[in-house]
């Protein structure tokens, strides 16, 4: 009885572990997919790439990418299918043109704003600052005072 | 009591732009296929999959193409806007079973009511991605050219349909 017990706690160690097998056959068609994929938004969940995105839309589109790399379609011409479709809001990087001139240069624009704002605020608090006058006392108590620390150290 | 007139208006104007932000709605995403041809497609109808949908028998007619789907809340939510609307004639609505299973379409219809002269099946969803379509219920206005001139994101009501859809229809079939 307790033969068959041992046996039946050793059937386990039969049974090995594999590596996960990709989802796809071609792997190389699988990582031109994922790159795309992190270029392009999920038009469902707007925050999320169509890499990320478990959305059955996100889904449909990448079957769809997947088979245009199949048909060995370039980059630019997936990309195109997809702006056709949706609108450069599919790219996260929109292209720059006139209607994303401002979304593009914007930034440039405030970092100038604020430091030129930050140059005026400085020159003007430094003229406002009044100069220091000191009168031959003062130097000399100042004297006195850096040779008395000079002693004691 | 000046130096903080200038970091009020900028308070200000950051409000004014966020209280903008607020009204807009971001799923709206403006279609690129406005103003251009209704993608074709061959499809079966729902009731007889042996028969076929094309836009080829839709040429010299405005229609509407609604995309929905049993599965779908928003179209429960416009249903009786559409079915008033095929009660009034005034313009055939096209169905698109978007991604659903055949009886579940057919048994939604029957429970609800059928507003559409014709349905056809999208099962695969190729025929949406192909109009752009990303969140059901949405609706295309085609003219007699086969051109789309309007789409509704999101579930219609009796003022979108007063206000857009059928102003725009009137005008369209008057061409």
């Amino acid at each position: 009885m307790r033969r068959w017990l041992l046996a039946l706690l050793l059937i386990p160690c039969l049974v090995s572990a594999e590596e996960a097998k990709p989802l796809a056959e071609n792997p190389q068609a699988e990582a031109r997919l994922k790159t795309l994929a992190l270029e392009l938004r999920c038009l469902v969940c707007q925050n999320q790439t169509l890499a990320d995105s478990t959305a059955p839309l996100a889904e449909d589109l990448r079957r769809e990418v997947r088979e245009m790399i199949a048909k060995n379609m370039s980059d630019q011409e997936i990309l195109d299918f997809l702006v056709q479709r949706y609108g450069d809001f599919v790219l996260y990087r929109p292209p720059l043109k006139a209607t994303t001139t401002f979304l593009w240069l914007g930034p440039f624009l405030l970092l100038v704003v604020g430091g030129v704002t930050l140059a005026v605020a400085l020159r003007r608090r430094a003229k406002t600052m009044p100069d220091p006058a000191l009168s031959d006392e003062d130097h000399r108590a100042v004297a006195h005072l850096l040779s008395v620390g000079t002693k004691r150290s | 009591m000046k130096r903080f007139l200038f970091p009020l208006a900028i308070f200000v104007v950051v409000v004014g732009f966020l209280g903008i932000g607020l009204t807009l709605n971001p799923r709206e995403v403006p279609s690129p296929l406005v103003g251009k041809p209704a993608p074709d497609f061959v499809l079966p109808q729902l009731h007889e999959p042996q028969q076929i949908v094309s836009l080829q028998n839709l040429r010299g007619t405005v229609w509407l193409l609604n995309f929905w789907a049993s599965w779908c809340g928003g179209c429960k939510e416009e249903h009786p806007v559409l079915m008033q609307l095929a009660k009034t004639g005034e313009v055939p609505i096209y169905g698109m079973d978007y991604k659903d299973r055949r009886n579940e379409g057919i048994a939604w219809l029957q429970r609800w009511g059928n507003p559409y002269s014709v349905i056809a099946v999208d099962e695969s969803g190729r025929v949406g991605i192909n109009y752009g379509v990303y969140g059901v219920p949405e609706t295309y206005v085609i003219d007699k050219a086969g051109v789309i001139r309007y789409k509704q994101i999101g579930p219609l009501d009796e003022s979108i349909l007063d206000k857009k859809i059928m102003p725009l229809v009137r005008e369209l079939q008057q061409q």
